[in-house]
């Protein structure tokens, strides 16, 4: 570990060559688009549960099947957003990091 | 209950045993700082992902939030969802840029292109606050619980945890605290999975059968909100400290620096949020099956905050044995989130405080390491003391105000620091300052402290006014003076947090 360390250091990489090379920032403006969107996204439809539980309770109490009522339906709704939202990061991220191996490659 | 208190201590000793083995094994892989901060670095993505679990979900969650459900409905479901949505939070801005720029401690990567000195002084002194006040409520908590559970002396059940934590965590270092967390998430979904299934079946495996009949028992308005929380802006408070604040938790931040790199760290997220959705999702049957088969009288006649609700439920379904493993998880919960709070304490105090405040960065790798230990017998031992001390008090708003601080004081400077050009030293300085200082003001003026009717600040959780008085904070600082080289050095961090060129 130690001697693969003190190589790294001492050819420190080019960080401002990368950081106005074309690849990355291609790969910035895909990851801060996907990250405003998802994030105001999940902010949004988290809120509305605390939200609505508190100032419009009419709508979250309509019974869908026997007792089970809209309450527990949105509720529950948030933890498959939050699973389906994960895997699509994920997905995106695979992809990110194709363009992070080749601005590996090249610095 | 006497014969059940015997079969739950065997299954106690049993786990106990089983951790001081894996500590001895873990003692001999643990000769470095890395080994001890970090666990070398070599813990796979998924195994971390359910160590995160096992850091994370506390003896609150399992047997407050059951409770809680059971007593109160719909709004103590209501309150476990803000536990897994905020990890969208540290999946899609914190867990990877934190894995690439930093080392060890949070302030790792707040300090990386500022002046490091005053920044660390103050996150450790953040990191160590939450670390207290959540472990004071822990170890509280434990001590009533284990009392419950085993009968043991509520001081005896403080000192016990607190000893068995002191011990993985000096001796085994990260590498023992995440083999107690895996085995600990393992126990606690086993049975609540069995609960889950046990109570489905007195219900022929009909959900719907099942909500009815607790409608039936009482009243549609159980599964409606506003049984608990009748302060609606309270109780979105409450949500902005638990969805902000989880991605500030130190115990659970430093967990990212235990694996290989950042494809591994973001796995570790997604592993760590299928299990803890199953648990909390899990958590309605464990409630609802709870108020229908155990009863409200019989509930509240073992304890009147509802904890008792998943034991009691176990002793219904599954006779004595049932009770007993419910009992040892309950145990084994409560000792991964402490021990997994000591390390964090410790890695602040001893990496952050000593070795780059006291020692300017020039302590040797043996020096650290001893520092470490000692910190982590320290970080224990005051705990422990402390806990002593509030054990007679209702320290449960600690939890709450350990997530305020994490939002308004460790949050903006996280953000900040990753996407921020122009944020410098004072900025951080300053918004970790109004953070802290907020949240700890708001809470001794809140009704927790004060009283109903004599506090001056109206809501218990102080979130949603302490989370923009912290980033106020951070941007005010901030204008106030300009580091052309923190705002230069931007470029490295932005460049390395996105692709993990030059990470550790």
């Amino acid at each position: 570990m130690a001697p693969q360390q003190q190589r790294r250091k001492s050819t420190a990489p080019d960080w401002q060559a990368i950081a106005s090379s074309e690849e990355f920032k291609k790969l910035m403006a895909r990851k801060k688009r996907f990250l405003v969107i998802a994030t105001i996204f999940f902010i949004v439809y988290y809120f509305s549960l605390p939200i609505a539980a508190g100032y419009f309770q009419d709508i979250l109490n309509v019974k869908v099947m026997g007792s089970v009522n809209l309450a527990y339906l949105f509720a529950l709704s948030q933890f498959f957003m939050a699973w389906i939202l994960a895997i699509i990061y994920v997905r995106h991220a695979n992809k990110t990091d194709q363009i992070i191996e080749e601005i590996k490659k090249k610095y | 209950m006497q014969s059940a208190h015997t079969s739950a201590f065997i299954t106690f000793i049993a786990f106990v045993a089983l951790t001081m083995l894996i500590t001895y094994w873990a003692s001999k892989r643990t000769s470095s700082a890395e080994d001890f901060y970090t666990a070398g670095r070599s813990i796979p993505g998924w195994q971390n992902g359910i160590a995160i679990a096992g850091d994370y979900m506390s003896a609150a969650s399992f047997l407050g939030i059951a409770g809680l459900i059971a007593l109160f409905g719909f709004d103590g479901f209501l309150y476990s969802v803000g536990w897994l949505v905020a990890y969208l939070l540290i999946l899609l801005v914190v867990a990877e840029p934190l894995r690439n720029t930093g080392r060890y401690t949070l302030a790792d990567m707040v300090a990386y292109r500022m002046r490091s000195r005053s920044i660390r002084s103050i996150a450790a002194l953040n990191t160590l606050a939450i670390v207290t006040f959540y472990m004071i409520a822990q170890l509280v908590g434990a001590g009533l619980i284990i009392n419950l559970l085993i009968g043991l002396e509520v001081e005896v059940a403080i000192i016990v945890v607190g000893i068995l934590m002191i011990f993985y965590v000096v001796f085994g270092g990260m590498l023992a605290t995440t083999w107690v967390q895996i085995i600990k998430a393992f126990l606690l979904m086993g049975g609540t999975v069995i609960l889950t299934f046990l109570v489905l079946k007195e219900f022929n495996f009909s959900v719907i059968a099942m909500f009815d009949q607790v409608a039936d028992e009482f009243g549609q308005s159980f599964h409606e909100p506003g049984l608990k929380y009748t302060s609606p802006l309270d109780n979105i408070s409450l949500s902005v400290g638990l969805i902000l604040g989880t991605a500030g938790l130190p115990h659970i931040l430093v967990r990212f620096y235990t694996v290989p790199n950042a494809k591994e760290a973001r796995k570790s997220v997604v592993w760590a949020m299928f299990i803890i959705g199953a648990f909390y999702v899990m958590t309605i049957f464990l409630g609802l099956g709870a108020a229908t088969l155990v009863g409200h009288k019989a509930i509240k006649a073992a304890d009147i905050s509802g904890n008792m609700a998943a034991p009691l439920l176990a002793e219904v379904l599954g006779g004595e044995l049932l009770l007993a493993f419910i009992a040892a998880v309950g145990f084994a919960t409560i000792l991964a989130v402490v021990a997994g709070l000591v390390i964090s304490g410790a890695g602040a105090f001893a990496h952050d405080f000593y070795a780059y405040v006291i020692r300017n960065g020039n302590a040797s790798e043996e020096e650290q390491i001893n520092v470490a230990r000692w910190a982590s017998v320290g970080v224990g031992i005051v705990s422990i003391i402390l806990a002593l001390l509030a054990k007679e008090q209702n320290v449960a708003f600690l939890v709450s105000l350990a997530f305020a601080v994490a939002a308004s004081a460790n949050l903006p400077v996280i953000l900040f620091s990753i996407f921020w050009r122009r944020f410098n030293t004072s900025g951080a300085v300053i918004g970790m300052l109004a953070g802290l200082i907020s949240s700890l003001v708001l809470v001794v003026l809140s009704p927790n402290v004060m009283g109903e009717g004599s506090a001056i600040f109206p809501l218990q959780n102080p979130a949603l006014v302490s989370v923009p008085i912290g980033f106020l904070g951070a941007i005010i600082g901030t204008f106030l003076t300009r580091d052309y080289i923190a705002e230069e050095k931007h470029t490295e961090l932005s460049v390395r947090a996105t692709t993990g060129i030059g990470a550790e």
